[in-house]
């Protein structure tokens, strides 16, 4: 009974292994592939099955006149506007939120779950309702192709996430905690910071990532919104789709678009075998 | 340096949290609010703190205005009966919170922690987490940070009613002595409490407060021996005293068939509507008493509490021994007469055995 149990643990765990890391090694070897070996059946194993060359990623960094795709402008573009607009919908959706979890708004039949409804509302509609307006806006202050512009409707789109998550955050941490501050001689802002932020980095931790993830991903915005002076990554990687599909620089730059996802991964699940994401409230 | 309130009144819904609350509370001793849950006390105290603003009123401590002092310069201090403490800082650093926000020297708050460590009994204990506290434990911390402050005002909130019994008496002890010798003269100490037992234990004024209303203010024993209306007899008493109605005429008690000679103290009541008051220990087993029908036979520590039964007349006894009764069966009891209160039709008090109000 024991063994048995063991063995379809083992596997279970080797199944599950196999499904998730299978495409990735596919990509991996596809993208050392040329056009030979990519339509010349199955092939895995490099050296042996194929001849492993590194055109595939040479056209990611190759500019377009000789050729290539150059990713890397866009690759620090999409950096820098995830990360800006990821902090930024933090730090708002995270002052809304604790705003929104402990006191009370009335603006005649709207109370605070309506405004917290309201920014979830925000998401719930679909992104073609949002493009056009979106267009406009950014069109009539001139934004439009530039990396602020693009911030600013990632903020609009991130910060709800933010707002939602830390809501229903700052809602179980006790409310006594905050008194409590205030009677040993904090003011308001000293028992955010010092007493309510401390217990809540869990919290931020999966606000930041789901925020860091929908803005890394998102293509319809930046497909729309971008012109010829900024492209972020999503935008380019499409653009590498020719009339013969090369499936090499296309596995090349998935496996190079995945990458920060994958880095922020790891360091949240080290914070999570940790222990520091349980248990913080008791 | 005294704490004066004024018609405190405190209404955020459509039910009176605090309705006109008036007190005067001098320097140098404990004041207990004695109450049933929801009655206010929790406001109340929040009101002292200043994390509540009442509708109206005006509370002044040495001689100010304390209504103008906002929350985190009023030199209070506050035990919560949910064990408050905060999670992200060890034991030691929860206790010195409060003067590392004065910016004390680190060497006083080493010192000053030290002791306050020493005096709750949780020496070594320094560098652990909150979470690895048990609920006693945690509470002491909450408690060492609130007398690490030397508040002038000490406010505690139920702080023994989460934990479990023997916890509860083990710290109920420690709270009297530390009570006694451990505060400087000048701390008003203000504790609220569910439990009369614990009332009585710590021997302090108390205040009688229920649906955000004083009922009656006075020392312990003054609010056992004489409670001054119905409300308070069964706030100050667990179980809540029983009550009867009856009728006093030809020098008998007279309900549900049953004629008790009247004690010299009720002899003369005899107005229609009258409440006669029993505790719940007042009343025992005696083969030659009268029947009643045992409802339900509850066991609570070493005492058994039998719910009786007698026509419209619903009774407690509190018996000091562990008894096994059936739902059903029928008993025989004796009513100490002598220890009877009486209760106007309207509630007040008419006559106790401890003198109030004779006649």
């Amino acid at each position: 009974m024991n063994k048995l149990y063991i063995f379809l643990k083992y596997f279970f765990i080797v199944v599950w292994t196999v499904f998730v890391v299978a495409p990735f090694l596919w990509a991996l070897t596809t993208s050392f592939k040329d056009f030979q070996s990519v339509n010349g059946g199955v092939t895995y194993i490099p050296w042996v099955d194929f001849e492993p060359n590194l055109e595939g990623w040479k056209v990611l960094i190759k500019s377009p006149a000789k050729g290539g795709v150059d990713i890397i402008e866009p690759y620090f573009n999409s950096l820098f506007v995830t990360c800006t607009a990821s902090l930024i919908s933090i730090i708002l959706g995270t002052l809304s939120a604790y705003a929104l979890s402990r006191y009370t708004f009335k603006a005649g039949f709207v109370k605070n779950n309506d405004i917290t409804f309201f920014f979830i509302s925000q998401r719930i509609m679909p992104p073609i309702v949002l493009s056009i307006p979106f267009f406009l806006f950014l069109s009539s202050i001139n934004l439009l192709d530039s990396l602020t512009g693009l911030i600013v409707v990632y903020i609009v789109l991130l910060m709800p996430i933010a707002v939602w998550i830390m809501v229903d955050f700052f809602n179980k941490v006790p409310r006594e905690i905050d008194e409590t501050a205030l009677i040993d001689g904090c003011n308001p802002y000293q028992a955010f910071l010092k007493v309510v932020l401390p217990n809540s980095i869990p919290g931020l931790i999966v606000a930041g990532m789901f925020c860091i993830i929908f803005g890394w991903i998102d293509f319809f915005f930046a497909f729309i919104l971008t012109f010829t002076e900024v492209q972020l990554l999503p935008v380019k990687i499409v653009a590498l789709n020719s009339s013969v599909t090369p499936w090499w620089s296309l596995s090349a730059s998935a496996l190079v678009s995945v990458a920060p996802l994958i880095i922020v991964a790891f360091i949240v699940e080290r914070y999570l075998s940790k222990g520091n994401l349980s248990g913080a409230i008791k | 340096m005294d704490l004066v309130a004024n018609n405190l009144s405190y209404k955020p819904d459509d039910q009176y949290h605090l309705n006109e609350v008036s007190f005067n509370f001098k320097e140098g001793n404990l004041y207990t609010i004695l109450g049933r849950t929801l009655s206010g006390k929790t406001t109340l105290l929040k009101t002292i703190a200043g994390l509540v603003t009442p509708d109206s009123g005006e509370i002044e401590f040495d001689g100010k205005n304390f209504l103008k002092v906002p929350v985190w310069e009023r030199n209070v201090a506050m035990v919560y009966q949910q064990f408050i403490n905060y999670p992200h800082l060890n034991v030691f650093e929860n206790i010195a919170f409060p003067l590392k926000q004065r910016k004390i020297d680190q060497s006083i708050i080493n010192e000053k922690v030290m002791d306050a460590l020493k005096s709750v009994g949780l020496v070594g204990f320094e560098n652990r987490k909150i979470q690895e506290l048990s609920g006693g434990q945690q509470q002491r911390v909450s408690l060492a940070r609130s007398l690490v402050k030397n508040a002038k005002i000490l406010l505690l909130d139920e702080p023994l009613v989460n934990l479990d019994y023997k916890l509860r008496e083990q710290l109920r002890e420690e709270f009297k002595n530390l009570f006694s010798k451990g505060l400087a003269d000048e701390t008003i100490l203000i504790y609220s409490t569910t439990d009369p037992r614990e009332t009585m234990e710590l021997n302090g004024e108390v205040i009688v407060l229920d649906e955000g209303k004083v009922l009656q203010v006075g020392p312990a024993k003054e609010i056992f021996e004489n409670p001054n209306s119905l409300k308070v007899a069964e706030i100050s008493n667990d179980p809540p005293m029983n009550i009867i109605e009856a009728k006093i005429s030809d020098n008998q008690i007279r309900f549900e068939g049953i004629d008790v000679e009247a004690p010299q103290h009720l002899s003369k009541l005899t107005e229609d509507g009258l409440k006669i008051g029993l505790r719940s220990s007042d009343i025992e087993l005696n083969e030659n008493g009268h029947e009643f029908e045992v409802e339900l036979a509850e066991i609570s520590g070493s005492e058994t509490l039998l719910h009786l039964k007698r026509g419209d007349t619903k009774i407690i006894v509190s018996i000091e021994e562990v008894l096994n009764f059936k739902i059903h069966d029928k008993v025989k009891i004796n009513f100490k007469i002598n220890r009877a209160y009486a209760f106007h039709a309207d509630g007040k008090l008419a006559s106790s055995p401890f003198g109030g109000l004779n006649g």
